[in-house]
Parts: C-alpha cells; structure tokens; sequence
C-alpha cells in the first residue's frame, strides 16, 4: 500500500552510527566525498574503503540494502568505465580497429569505478541511519550561520520536513484521483508519450487544487498553534553534541589527515 | 466567568469576480452575542453555509469582526497586541485530521505548539506525555501519523492542542470526516476534557447525537443565533429544528411522534434510556 512507503531509505535498527548526531554525519559525508577527490593512488582508495568498511559495520546495515541502491548506478558506472578506458590517452596495450586501450586508461577506469561506488555507498550509509527528519533538523542547525545572509534556514527546514510529511499523503491521493478518472473512463496507459503526458491532465489538476486546499488549511491550523516562524521557538528534540559525537569528530579528521598524508607522499 | 463573550458580532466575506472587483458581501455572521462562561460544554449547531465555521474561527482570532467586538477571557481579539495569547487560550481542531498534523512522528506533532510558545525542553517533553494520555494516544507517540485511524488522528489533534494549557477548545466539526467508531472515540475524549480538566469546549457540529451532552446549545441559521438554550429545551422543539434544515436523534423524533400521538410522555427526550423509562412509567400507569 502506497502509505506505507518510506522516504529516504531509513534502516530501523540501534547502531552507534545511528545515534550519531546527524550534524556529524552530514560533515563526514561531506568530508568523505571531498577525500574520494583529493586521494588518488591505491593506498589512498584502499583508506577509503577501510573506512568505509568500517563505518558500514558499525552501522549494522547489512550490505545487501547498500548493493541494491548500487542497481541504480550501474548504467552511469558502465558509462564512465567504457569512456575512461578508451578515451584516455596514453601507452596502448590493446588496440583493435579504431579502439585503443591504453594503460592509463584502465587505471582512470578503475579509479572512476571505485570513486564512484565508494561515493554512492558513502552517502547511502547516511540515509540509511539517519531519518529524514534528523537529517533536515541537522540541516538546519548546520546553515544555521547563512541566517546571517538573510537566508530562511529555519523556513526552508520547515518547508522540508512538511513536504516529508505530505509525500504519502499525496501519493494516496493520486492513487485515488486516478482510480476515480479511471472509472469514468480515462486511459493512463495507451497511447505514444505526447499522448500519455496529455492524459496526466486531469490527474494533475485536481491533485494541485487539494494541494493548494491542504496548504492553506495547514497554514491555518499552524497559525492557530502560535507558529510565527523560528523566532522565539524552542525545541522539542534540540541537537546537543554528546562525546561520542566529539569522537567522531576525532576519527574523522584523523582520516581526513592519513589522506591528504597519503597523497603527498605517494605521489 | 465568561471565557468567550461577543458583541453585536458582524463578520463579511468580500466576493470577487476574476479582476478582482467587488462582486457582493456576504454576511456570514450576523449580530451574534453569546456569552460562553470557563468550563462550559457548549455545542454550536447549524447546517452547511449557517456561519458557525464563521463563529469559530474569530475565538481563535483567524477571523476579526468586521462590526463588534469578540474577548476571549477579557481580552480583544481585533488587537494585535493580544494575538499570541489569545490563540495559546483558546485552542483550535479543525475538521480534516490530514491537513493540521505537521510533525512526522505523533508525539513531534504534540510538541509543536509548546515549541512555537518558546517553553523549555524538559517541559514540552512533560506536556507531551500529558496530553497524550489525557487522550488515550500516548502508547502511539513513536508512531506516523499516517498510520492512525481517523479517530486516533483526531484525537492527536486534540492532544497537540492540550499541550499548549489552553482554557478554552473550539472544535470545528472535528467528527465530520470520521466513522462512527471515530466519532465516538474523539466525544468522549471532549468529555473527559471538559470533566476532568475543567476546559472550556465549543464543539460545532450537525450531528445532533453529539450535542446532548454539551450544557448549552446554539442553533445558528444564516448567521443569526436561532435558538439557545439545554439540550432538552432545544430537542423539545422538533418542528423548529426541522424548520432551520436539523435532523433530529431518532429517539427523540420517536417519542415527539408518540407524544404528538397522543401519549402522554415529556418532550425533549434524548437517549433511549430516557424513552424507555418513561413509556415503562406509561404502561405500570395504565397496568395498574
């Protein structure tokens, strides 16, 4: 059933990863990614997937979630593997009609392949223990200082976390609107694509018009509950960093460290 | 003492056409005055259209009075100065549980009225739990709420209200969308509010099963206050109720139809037990 649908894709279990704070996770995702650019030699991607291995562990997910989030990327990494290999010039090892294999090539290749896995699996890790809610509340804190840009942290978090909570319900309603439209006789399925993209009209119009209606009753009932933006708002789950947070911290660095140390001197 | 007082309220919606010119003025609420006093049951009836939506939404200070005034525990609501206050006094439920549910987990979604009134951690967390079991929901508070009935969404409603300490609830046909289960589920969650903590309920509603426990009742028809009185006084009046477009209880239609017959049973009767009572009364008269 649709409301049964999870966002994200949240893996329910209790891991120290899990009960990082997701301020931390959001910084070592990021600072992960950055490495996977600034490493290139085989130690360096070796660290990195010890750390990945490490941290997908921890995490108590089993691996299997992380390789069925890899199908969706099979297309793009095939692309970037035969792109690599032939285009990169360099010293040929096979060649054959106009195609040439050269050695850096399948070094490139490799390197792209494992930057791009490591990368996927890395920030995978992060939805799959943190909840979308965590994750936006961690947002918000984190962009807390643009505040000082005039931009709208606390709004656009908001924003986020309501369109999280609506999702479902608007998925619900699609799958009612289009069985009513369906009864009276709407075909959805056949037809080429201008065709078919014509015949989301009447799904899509009614859909936006109760958007529209639940937006304006939601703003109602939150005006009534005394919202008046992030002013003067305290918290009900406030973000407090604990030790093992520091820790983390701590660990992340250090890699971030055996990285850059490991770039420069295998060169 | 009266929480919620209105005088010679007048409220009107300006119809446009598509350039946005003045197209009519629809009077929606029309010379109101009622006097509503702390820890009252009061039940607002009305059909589609009769302005009680109207009424409901100038307690919590969504709407201000075109002409008149509203104080909701002696204070204007017209004035911006008394917003904030008077919307954390005077609690809303609106009708569809869907669309006044923000927080992603039940017990998020209670606390969002504490955070917006600035209280402390330690404390939302304790009003939380409190409201949530004045309900019944606090074995739901892990849960999404898009996995609750409509009754259980309801009550979760009611509950994120109650955290805020209010003084007064207006329930703005809170049962419309629900099943006859829910309906009953979130009734008696208003009663026990009103007996055990002493809240003041405004529940506006059109159906009548609803109102018989309420102190007083308003019936309101194209804006105007109809009828006030219990709801004995007001049941008693079957043919008016007809009048202002109201079905009446079953029960209550039965007994007025026996009366009108002839029978000698009192008017306003409101449950079963009542009827029953008084035609065994009837009969051991008769019997003996």
């Amino acid at each position: 059933m649709l409301r049964d649908i999870t966002l994200g894709q949240y893996y329910q279990t209790d891991s120290i990863i899990h009960r990082l704070d997701p301020r931390v996770k959001l910084v070592t995702t990021v600072c992960y990614i950055i490495s996977l650019f600034v490493v290139d030699n085989i130690v360096g991607y070796l660290l990195a997937g010890l750390f990945l291995a490490l941290v997908i562990k921890l995490s108590k997910v089993p691996v299997k979630f992380m390789v069925r989030g890899m199908k969706s990327i099979l297309f793009l990494l095939l692309i970037a593997l035969i792109f690599n290999l032939f285009l990169t010039p360099g010293e040929v090892v096979v060649s054959f009609w106009k195609l040439q294999i050269t050695k850096e090539g399948i070094r490139q290749a490799v390197f792209m392949a494992v930057r791009l896995v490591f990368l996927l699996m890395g920030s995978s890790v992060m939805t799959l223990t943190t909840t979308p809610n965590q994750l936006t509340d961690g947002m918000e804190k984190l962009l807390g200082p643009l505040r000082a840009l005039k931009v709208p942290v606390h709004e656009i978090a908001m924003m986020m976390s309501i369109a999280l909570r609506f999702i479902p319900i608007l998925l619900e309603e699609t799958d009612k609107i289009m069985k009513a439209q369906m009864a009276r006789g709407a075909d959805f399925e056949t037809g080429n694509l201008i065709k078919k993209a014509k015949s989301l009209v009447p799904l899509l119009v009614p859909l936006f018009i109760s958007a529209f209606r639940r937006a304006n009753d939601l703003a109602m009932a939150m005006e009534s509950r005394c919202y008046r933006g992030g002013e003067h708002r305290t918290k009900m789950k406030p973000l407090i960093y604990k030790k093992r947070d520091g820790l983390a911290y701590g660990a992340v660095f250090c890699y971030l460290v055996l990285c850059v140390v490991c770039g420069k001197i295998l060169w | 003492m009266a929480i919620v007082e209105t005088k010679n309220l007048i409220f009107e919606y300006i119809r446009r056409d598509e350039e946005g010119n003045v197209e009519g003025i629809t009077r929606a609420v029309d010379d109101v005055n009622l006097t509503i006093n702390q820890g009252d049951f009061i039940a607002i009836l009305g059909h589609n259209g009769s302005g009680k939506s109207t009424l409901a939404k100038h307690i919590n200070a969504i709407h201000y009075p075109t002409e008149g005034t509203v104080w909701v525990d002696g204070k204007d609501t017209s004035e911006d100065a008394n917003l904030w206050d008077i919307r954390q006094e005077a609690g809303m439920v609106f009708q569809n549980p869907d669309n006044q549910i923000i927080g992603q987990v039940v017990e998020e979604d209670v606390g969002f009225g504490p955070e917006n009134l600035g209280i402390p951690t330690e404390e939302i967390w304790q009003r939380v739990e409190e409201s949530l079991k004045a309900v019944g929901m606090y074995e739901f508070r892990k849960y999404s709420p898009n996995k609750l009935s409509g009754g259980q969404k309801q009550r979760v409603s009611i509950a994120g209200v109650i955290a805020m300490h209010p003084k007064c609830i207006v329930l703005d046909e809170p049962t419309a969308m629900l099943d006859p289960n829910g309906r009953k589920e979130v009734i008696r969650a208003v009663r026990a509010l009103n007996d055990v903590e002493e809240i003041t309920i405004i529940l506006i509603t059109h159906y009548m099963e609803e109102i018989i426990y309420a102190n007083k009742v308003f019936v309101m028809d194209k804006g105007k206050i109809a009828m006030e009185g219990t709801p004995k006084e007001i049941f008693s009046q079957v043919d008016k109720l007809k009048s202002l477009r109201l079905d009446v209880p079953q029960v209550t239609l039965l007994a007025h139809e026996l009366r009108k017959s002839g029978l000698s049973i009192p008017a306003g009767i409101l449950t079963y037990k009542e009827l029953v009572a008084s035609l065994t009364a009837i009969r051991r008269r008769k019997g003996h």
